[in-house]
């Protein structure tokens, strides 16, 4: 049960958020739209130029970077 | 009789369908306006109904209710400050949990609120299934249910809030952030009863949660009373970062608890938009499936505008000729013959185009398009220091470059803006066109078209080269995060597009018409006197303009009478052709026009060719100039993007003459 990256993640694979680690205004942006500890999160697809990345959570679909992505951890959910 | 006026703001998340209510609400008798020392839109509108006044007042869009950007600053210093006598928040039934993060957050605010349930028809497509009495109980808060794009659920609702005007008793639930946080709130809410003016002013739960999620906005309002040194010593004892991190996640729990009783069958994962999505964002068809729209909808708006703009264009040549024909003295007959309808007519032909622009623009945000547009052209606009919602505005450059300008308004980082509205003036619009076709098929011959598209290229060259220096020198900093939310494929409401279409189309005529107008008349003064010389002459002030500043474009392979033509082109760079025509004595035939050209020993295909690149970069025409205070609220930049513009077009030009002449042409 490793910690792993969001940005690790491939198309279709459902995790749970274990730490933000985001600095700046974006973690408080990113708390408000729903990527906080515990919430469930799945990665649906990367942009064609390969970033940024499309997520389902909290029922809806939010994309951010691979730059933010990268400082999220996750525990994937088989 | 003032108690029969009732005071309504309206508060959401972005694409909820809230500009669809408020237009279901108040038709249109609307106004649009900005929020006062901010460059943020603000709209309020009356709806009367059953004998009652009701001003309704649009928030921006948001998520949530922070100090981190103006559009959730405004919003929520209207509801403290201004004290509406409802809010409404517009919740999207489709996608209830993330919605609900701003109810708890508005919740707080201690005001009374009323909840419209919108987009029922999607949840109910979706097999949704709702619990609204359910949800009245645990949210404590009338629930409307509407379709906005229908127009149901409106009268409901407008007589929801009369009731709740008269009931007068703050509905909403608060939720609990667990003791430690809770024990930290008490503390805070001790030091600031101390102030009472302070505590009566804001809701005091709310300043105190406020405070310890670092809120810097609430800081400076405490910040000028006596407590203050109290409240920040208390401040200093936590930890900050955390507390912000677990007042969120406690909303988040609050709603995790309350939201499966109101919703089940909800978060249904494979919906028709991710079907969609599946093809238009796909790893190999999504970059060419979507050139290929944005090529769709170009030619779409000028084959849309065509019909319109020859009529126009007949209407004006018309004029021209009958109404000065018939005209006593020659000067008026000038005036409005040469000037005003001339110039005016030469502008007003773009407007069907503009009109398209922005109805097309509402479409594809409506449908949700336009985020998957972003989506794709984020890394590629990254790299150039921009982000991927630049790229829209970037395209509508190539149509004009003022609905362009005003469409930067979905950027809401102030930077990633400011750039956008700087850069977009060297995309190369329409009203350049002319320009391009004279002078390359007069010089050019076969390659013409290989020149004019030579023009199109370097334009985006030098916009992606300005992104660059800038960022690197006067507008510090990285891009903005990307975090956006995808909404679902819609079909987007026609009239909701149309009302889009005609607002800006409006704007744009009445604020770009009037500089237009203005710039064109002050031109014929110009050309016109001194007294008794030849309009538009050597002796004319305008003639004597050219000559004064010839000897700055000489370098660049420019005589007086170019130069003259690029100062009429100051005003609206259609005017560039027309009044080289005036110049040239060709009158408005555009071969004898080329026939002087060609003429002209002073004209060389080398110097034609600098020509066109400096009118391509040069000033943005008075229209976008006067978009571009509008949009950045600042002398400063238009006066940045002005001088800007002709430093760059002039060392460009230098180049590409000098250049030339080096090289034996």
């Amino acid at each position: 049960m490793s910690e792993i990256t969001l940005d690790t993640l491939k198309p279709g694979d459902l995790a749970r958020i274990t730490k933000m680690r985001v600095k700046g205004p974006a973690r408080r942006k990113l708390f408000d739209m729903g990527m906080v500890a515990g919430s469930e999160i799945e990665l649906v697809r990367t942009a064609p130029l390969g970033d940024p990345i499309e997520f389902q959570i909290k029922g809806y679909h939010l994309s951010i970077r691979k730059e933010e992505a990268s400082q999220i951890f996750v525990q994937k959910i088989e | 009789m003032e108690n029969m006026k009732i005071r309504v703001a309206l508060a959401g998340n972005p694409n909820v369908g809230k500009t669809t209510l408020f237009n279901a609400i108040t038709g249109s008798r609307q106004h649009v306006g900005n929020w006062p020392g901010v460059t943020v839109e603000k709209k309020t509108g009356i709806r009367s109904y059953r004998g009652y006044h009701i001003e309704v007042t649009d928030l921006p869009g948001t998520y949530s209710l922070t100090a981190y950007s103006l559009d959730e600053i405004v919003a929520r210093d209207y509801i403290i400050e201004e004290k509406p006598d409802i809010v409404i928040q517009i919740i999207d039934a489709s996608n209830l949990e993330r919605n609900l993060y701003l109810t708890t957050q508005l919740m707080e605010l201690e005001t009374e609120m009323i909840i419209a349930l919108n987009m029922c028809d999607l949840a109910l497509e979706r097999g949704d299934k709702l619990y609204i009495d359910r949800m009245q109980e645990i949210l404590a808060a009338p629930i409307v249910q509407t379709v906005a794009s229908r127009d149901i659920g409106i009268n409901e609702l407008l007589d929801r809030v009369i009731e709740q005007k008269y009931n007068d008793r703050y509905h909403g639930r608060e939720i609990g952030y667990g003791d430690i946080i809770e024990n930290k709130v008490l503390e805070i809410e001790k030091i600031l009863l101390t102030d009472p003016e302070l505590s009566k002013r804001y809701p005091l739960r709310w300043m105190s949660i406020k405070l310890l999620e670092g809120d810097r906005n609430v800081r400076t309002k405490v910040g000028k009373s006596h407590v203050s040194a109290a409240i920040n010593e208390l401040l200093a004892s936590i930890d900050q970062e955390e507390y912000e991190a677990d007042i969120a996640d406690k909303r988040y729990v609050a709603i995790n608890a309350i939201f499966p009783q109101m919703c089940t069958r909800c978060n249904v994962r494979m919906t028709k938009s991710d079907m969609i999505d599946r093809v238009l964002t796909n790893k190999y068809l999504g970059i060419p499936i979507f050139l290929a729209l944005m090529w769709g909808a170009f030619e779409l708006t000028f084959a849309f505008a065509t019909p319109f703009t020859d009529m126009i264009e007949r209407i004006f040549v018309w004029l021209a000729v009958n109404v000065t024909s018939r005209l006593e003295p020659e000067w008026l007959a000038s005036l409005i013959g040469d000037g005003i309808i001339g110039g005016v007519g030469a502008v007003l032909t773009f407007v069907p185009n503009i009109f398209i622009l922005f109805f097309l623009l509402s479409l594809l945000e409506g449908s949700g398009y336009l985020a998957r547009a972003a989506f794709i052209m984020d890394r590629l606009m990254y790299k150039i220091g921009m982000h991927g919602k630049s790229f829209i505005p970037l395209l509508m450059g190539f149509g004009c470059n003022v609905p362009a300008i005003m469409a930067t308004r979905s950027i809401e980082d102030e930077k990633d803006r400011l750039i956008t509205i700087l850069v977009v003036p060297f995309v190369s619009c329409g009203a350049r066109l002319p320009i391009y076709i004279l002078l390359a098929g007069a010089f050019f011959g076969r390659q013409a078209g290989t020149v004019v598209f030579f023009m199109y290229v370097l334009g985006i060259v030098v916009a992606v080269i300005s992104a660059k220096l800038l960022r690197s020198t006067i507008v510090k900093g990285k891009p903005a995060p990307f975090i956006m939310e995808m909404p679902p494929y819609r079909v987007p409401t026609l009239k909701t597009s149309i009302v889009h279409m005609w607002d800006n189309g409006a704007m744009y005529i009445k604020k770009a018409g009037t500089l237009i107008l203005i710039g064109v008349v002050i031109i014929w003064l110009l050309a016109s006197f001194p007294w008794g010389i030849e309009y538009g002459s050597e002796e004319s002030y305008v003639g004597m303009m050219g000559h004064f500043f010839a000897p700055l474009l000489e370098p660049l392979g420019f005589d007086w009478k170019m130069t003259v033509a690029l100062v009429f082109g100051l005003v609206a760079k259609e005017i560039v052709v027309a009044s080289m025509g005036v110049l040239y004595g060709a009158g408005d035939s555009p071969e004898a026009l080329t026939a002087s050209l060609l003429a002209d020993p002073a004209v060389t295909a080398l110097s034609a060719l600098s020509l066109m690149v400096f009118s391509l970069l040069y000033m943005p025409c008075v229209a976008t100039l006067g978009v571009i205070k509008k949009e950045t609220g600042s002398w400063k930049w238009t006066a940045f993007a002005l001088a800007y513009g002709i430093a760059v077009a002039w060392i460009v030009a230098f180049f590409v003459y000098q250049g030339g002449k080096l090289l034996g042409y």
